[in-house]
């Protein structure tokens, strides 16, 4: 979820690498958590997962660069991840992400009220309802440009 | 007598507003006085059905859907509690033809029970494949796994029983079963529904194949994009250890077993099994080469099993049922069921699990009534990501591994994902090869340059800028990518850009 992150410090980075279990001392289950914790992963916090772990900064820097999710700098409090995958595609996908890109954000954009970032995801495994999207951790499916809206509204009421 | 009413919570159905419609109606219950009992059950995968309200009558579970919050003033008016026939009934829902024609076993329980109640789990079977594997010992439930015949669902299709049998004669300290929940390919959806519907079964799946394999420890790959179903599983972890289905003694064998959850970070290629097992040992998802199998050499170096979701999920069947019952189904070296999944635009979307050989032609018309648009089928995508577009005067092929790959496909993970005749296959083609250039793990030139490299060419094509050179080229490409590439990231991205360019001229040449 993006939202109900603290700001990072080194305290509460140390303390929350401490509580990793004891299997899931690894730099990727530590980056995650990293993330879920503070929102991203701030620049700090690699050269301490790495003291953490005992790896190298190189090797923390290049999990953190591999995947798609984590990111080095905070989220919009919203995050629509709209499904563009052949599925979606071919219940409509395509033209949905030119309603979005022209009402709220192109994709990989943030919108001018900087309450949303928009991004694309290959598949939610929602695939016979398309087109999809997950706004925050709530699936939608079916969507046409209202149902989207209405249910930006409601996440903009639970923030 | 109190009624019972299921509201599933399947992330499908939830999609679609069915949490809305279970709060609805409790709100409308209470207000009118009445005593309800309301279960959330997982979705029996009439996905167009949803929500699907059932109501338990003497007769069976009557459904009514899809059906939104504002309806359930008018279904509680309407008499829904005692199953009459209203405007929004469907009927005995295990009488609809469409799931009346299937054969259940993996997906037996799923949208039938509680997800998360173990005791409506054991009341509908389960738990009994695990006592068997228990009383037959190890090398006997792998004799058992084998003779099923039963392949991996993943996408390979490689015989489950064989790598649990070189897991169990490993020397090891310390084996692992992994069990893929990646579900990335696009048009699918079983493994989720799996997880969210019969958690159980795939906990009951893993230790079956823990016992068999000599394994204590399992692991579980989920995707983020799937919090529900994570959210589900780890809920029935807790559970299982809870009641001594997981720990030190599993139900009394005096064998350990645990499992633990894992979140991937969105990584298609995270999916193929060796990028999997470097990525749970929190590593980059870089696909490693192949040999050492990691039947030998997997999650630390150590003895693994890997397999998919469905392919553990249908364990505990097995064993429940013996290996005869499920062999007896399928077509040729296809063995048993295949959870098919209806997707894209069709008007009858969602689960068909049926014994292999159906026809796609009967899948997409019989089943999936064509496309939701109302508009001509044009194409057909099987297999996901990396599988074939059929065109719709081609549908006439078995669904089975050998019958698919004859005809230029594959089946992978049981995806079908239909198109009407507003689809452009160039622009078809070219998502293949974006997708590929966005997703590759960048280990081999021809799928990390190629793919960026075919986007490029499909652009010029469909620009018309010296189309026949680039045609040329990009077929060159394509061989290159099949023939240079360690894994079926780069080797089968060709697949969709070549069918689509062989089924679909006309499309290239606008
Ligand atoms: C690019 C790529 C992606 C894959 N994605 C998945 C996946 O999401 N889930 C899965 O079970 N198998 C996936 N596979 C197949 C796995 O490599 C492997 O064959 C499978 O997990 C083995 O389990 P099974 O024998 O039960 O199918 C993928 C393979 C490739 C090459
Ligand atoms: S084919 Fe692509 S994804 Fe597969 S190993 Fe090579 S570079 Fe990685
Ligand atoms: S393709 Fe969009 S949810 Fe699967």
């Amino acid at each position: 979820m993006a939202h109900r992150v603290r700001p990072w410090t080194q305290a509460d980075g140390q303390e929350l690498l401490k509580l990793l279990p004891y299997d899931e001392r690894l730099i990727l289950p530590a980056l995650q958590a990293v993330q879920q914790g503070f929102g991203y992963v701030p620049k700090e916090a690699v050269a301490q997962i790495a003291v953490a772990l005992n790896v190298s900064v190189a090797d923390v820097h290049g999990v953190l660069t591999y995947y798609h999710e984590l990111r080095t700098t905070a989220s919009a409090p919203i995050i629509v991840a709209i499904c563009v995958a052949e599925a979606c595609q071919a219940a409509g996908a395509r033209e949905l992400i030119v309603h979005v890109s022209a009402n709220l954000a192109p994709v990989g954009g943030r919108s001018t009220d900087d309450q949303v970032d928009v991004v694309e995801v290959f598949c939610l495994g929602n695939c016979a309802l398309g087109p999809a999207a997950l706004i925050n951790e709530r699936l939608v499916g079916r969507l046409t440009p209202n149902t989207l809206e209405a249910a930006l509204s409601d996440a903009r009421v639970a923030l | 007598m109190t009624n019972t009413v299921y509201v599933p919570i399947d992330s499908a159905a939830t999609s679609v507003g069915a949490t809305a419609v279970a709060l609805a109606i409790t709100a409308e219950a209470r207000r009118r006085d009445i005593d309800i009992r309301l279960v959330r059950n997982g979705s029996r995968g009439l996905l167009w059905l949803e929500p699907l309200v059932e109501v338990e009558t003497v007769e069976g579970r009557v459904g009514y859907g899809p059906v939104t919050a504002a309806d359930v003033a008018a279904l509680f008016d309407s008499d829904f509690l005692t199953g009459a026939d209203n405007g929004f009934s469907v009927g005995i829902v295990e009488d609809i033809p469409w799931l009346a024609d299937q054969q259940r076993v993996t997906f037996a329980r799923v949208g039938v029970i509680d997800p998360l109640d173990i005791n409506d789990y054991e009341a509908h079977g389960g738990l009994t494949g695990l006592r068997t594997a228990i009383a037959l010992g190890p090398s006997k439930t792998v004799e058992e796994v084998l003779a099923s015949g039963l392949r991996g669902r993943g996408g390979a299709g490689f015989p489950a029983g064989i790598k649990w049998r070189t897991v169990l004669e490993a020397e090891s300290g310390q084996k692992y079963v992994c069990c893929n929940a990646d579900e990335g390919d696009s048009g699918t959806f079983a493994d989720r529904m799996l997880m969210e519907g019969d958690p159980f079964t795939l906990i009951e799946g893993m230790a079956i194949a823990g016992i068999a394999g000599g394994a204590t420890k399992g692991l579980i790959y989920i995707r983020s994009e799937y919090p529900d179903a994570i959210a589900t599983m780890r809920a029935a972890l807790l559970i299982a250890r809870g009641c001594g289905l997981l720990g030190d003694d599993v139900l009394g064998s005096g064998k350990a077993f645990d499992i633990s959850v894992r979140v991937g970070a969105g990584s298609y290629v995270c999916g193929e099994e060796t990028a999997m097992l470097e990525s749970l040992e929190g590593k980059r998802g870089m696909v490693r080469a192949k040999p050492p199998i990691p039947a030998l050499h997997g999650l630390f170096g150590e003895p693994t099993i890997v397999n998919n979701v469905l392919t553990l999920g249908t364990v505990p069947m097995i064993l429940a049922q013996g290996a005869a019952a499920y062999q007896a189904l399928g077509a040729d070296r296809s063995r048993g069921t295949q959870v098919f999944q209806l997707a894209g635009n069709i008007a009858r979307g969602g689960i068909v699990e049926r014994a292999f050989g159906i026809s796609l032609k009967e899948l997409v018309e019989t089943y999936g009534g064509g496309t939701r648009s109302g508009r001509p089928v044009r194409s057909v995508q099987v297999g996901g990501p990396l599988g074939a577009y059929f065109p719709a005067s081609a549908l006439d092929v078995a669904m089975d591994y050998e019958a698919l790959l004859a005809a230029g496909g594959m089946l992978g993970h049981g995806g079908i994902v239909v198109f009407d005749d507003s689809v452009d296959m160039a622009q078809q083609a070219r998502f293949a090869m974006e997708f590929c250039s966005k997703e590759s793990c960048g280990k081999c030139t021809p799928c990390r340059v190629g793919s960026v490299r075919g986007t490029e060419v499909i652009d010029k094509i469909i620009n018309n800028v010296d189309r026949n050179e680039n045609l040329e080229l990009l077929n060159d490409l394509c061989d290159l990518m099949i023939d240079g590439s360690l894994c079926a990231m780069g080797g089968l991205t060709p697949m969709p850009v070549l069918s689509a360019l062989r089924q679909f001229p006309e499309d290239f040449q606008r």
